[in-house]
């Protein structure tokens, strides 16, 4: 039988794995993929709980989470688009400073 | 059968969120990510979320990730990235570390804590087989949390009207350097 610790330790794994990407990739692209890797984590361990507890707040949790991982990839790939007219191909090593 | 269903998905899950993070060209990444997504929504059904679970395969793997996979064809960064070069020095394994650790602490306190998940229960509302998913989550979230849910539709519309004008005024900037740099 599956009890709540497999699930949370399975999401403790995928947010293990999604912020060392982070940390460790240059491509501005790939380390937003790590951030929706980090927020799905989360997002299951809300879940769990939420099941764990009978309680929906829970579930009521996750759907604001996935609302606002929306804006952030929606504002996020909009920055990415507006950098790379600037600087074609830049990693994240190369924007060091704020101004364009 | 649930047991059986946890572990596949398991594996995919982080078969493919080893692939976004170790694979080279962005596009393989988009589509690890994608499986990721897909394994996750099984286990929401798992979990008897049945709503998210629609809604993680629309907005998630529909939405967020042809998003993703639009800008990688429209800035044509899909060549392949050289990932035997370390930009700085010790950064892996320092990263490595820090990913162990955060691994480490969370499992050993669920397997050494022996306390299992513990909390107050039902503080928002039951999870009951009377109703619907949807009609359970629909109840609170136009009841409890109805100021957050018009909160949101305000970010998302900010969002939308961010990304434009940042897109706009980029590109008038640019037009604006070239022509002061022509002359």
């Amino acid at each position: 039988m599956v009890t709540a610790s497999w699930y949370l330790i399975l999401a403790a794994g995928l947010f293990t794995i999604g912020a060392t990407g982070l940390l460790v990739r240059r491509n501005p692209l790939i380390m937003f993929m790590c951030v929706e890797l980090m927020l799905n984590a989360v997002n299951l361990t809300f879940i769990t709980f939420g099941r764990e507890l009978n309680d929906i707040g829970g579930q009521v949790s996750v759907f604001f989470v996935l609302v606002v991982a929306a804006a952030e990839v929606v504002v996020g790939l909009a920055i990415v688009v507006a950098i790379n007219r600037r600087r074609p191909q830049a990693t994240a090593d190369d924007l060091s400073a704020l101004r364009g | 059968m649930e047991t059986a269903v946890f572990i596949v998905c398991a594996v995919i899950v982080l078969a493919g969120a080893l692939g976004v993070v170790l694979s080279r060209n962005p596009v393989h990444a988009a589509l690890s990510l994608v499986g990721t997504l897909f394994g996750m929504a099984v286990l929401f059904l798992n979990l008897e979320a049945h709503f998210l679970a629609a809604v993680q395969i629309i907005v998630y793997a529909g939405a967020i990730v042809v998003l993703f996979l639009f800008v990688i064809m429209l800035l044509g960064v899909d060549r392949l990235e050289d990932l035997s070069v370390e930009p700085i020095t010790g950064q892996r394994a320092l990263a490595a570390l820090v990913g162990l650790g955060t691994f480490g602490l969370a499992v050993a306190f669920l397997v050494t804590g022996d306390i299992g998940v513990v909390g107050v229960g039902a503080q928002t509302a039951d999870i009951t087989d009377q109703y619907s998913n949807l009609r359970q989550i629909a109840d609170v979230l136009f009841t409890d949390y109805v100021y957050a849910f018009e909160a949101t539709a305000a970010l998302l519309t900010i969002s939308v009207v961010g990304a434009v004008v940042m897109s706009r005024r980029m590109g008038r900037d640019d037009e604006a350097q070239e022509a002061s740099g022509d002359d």
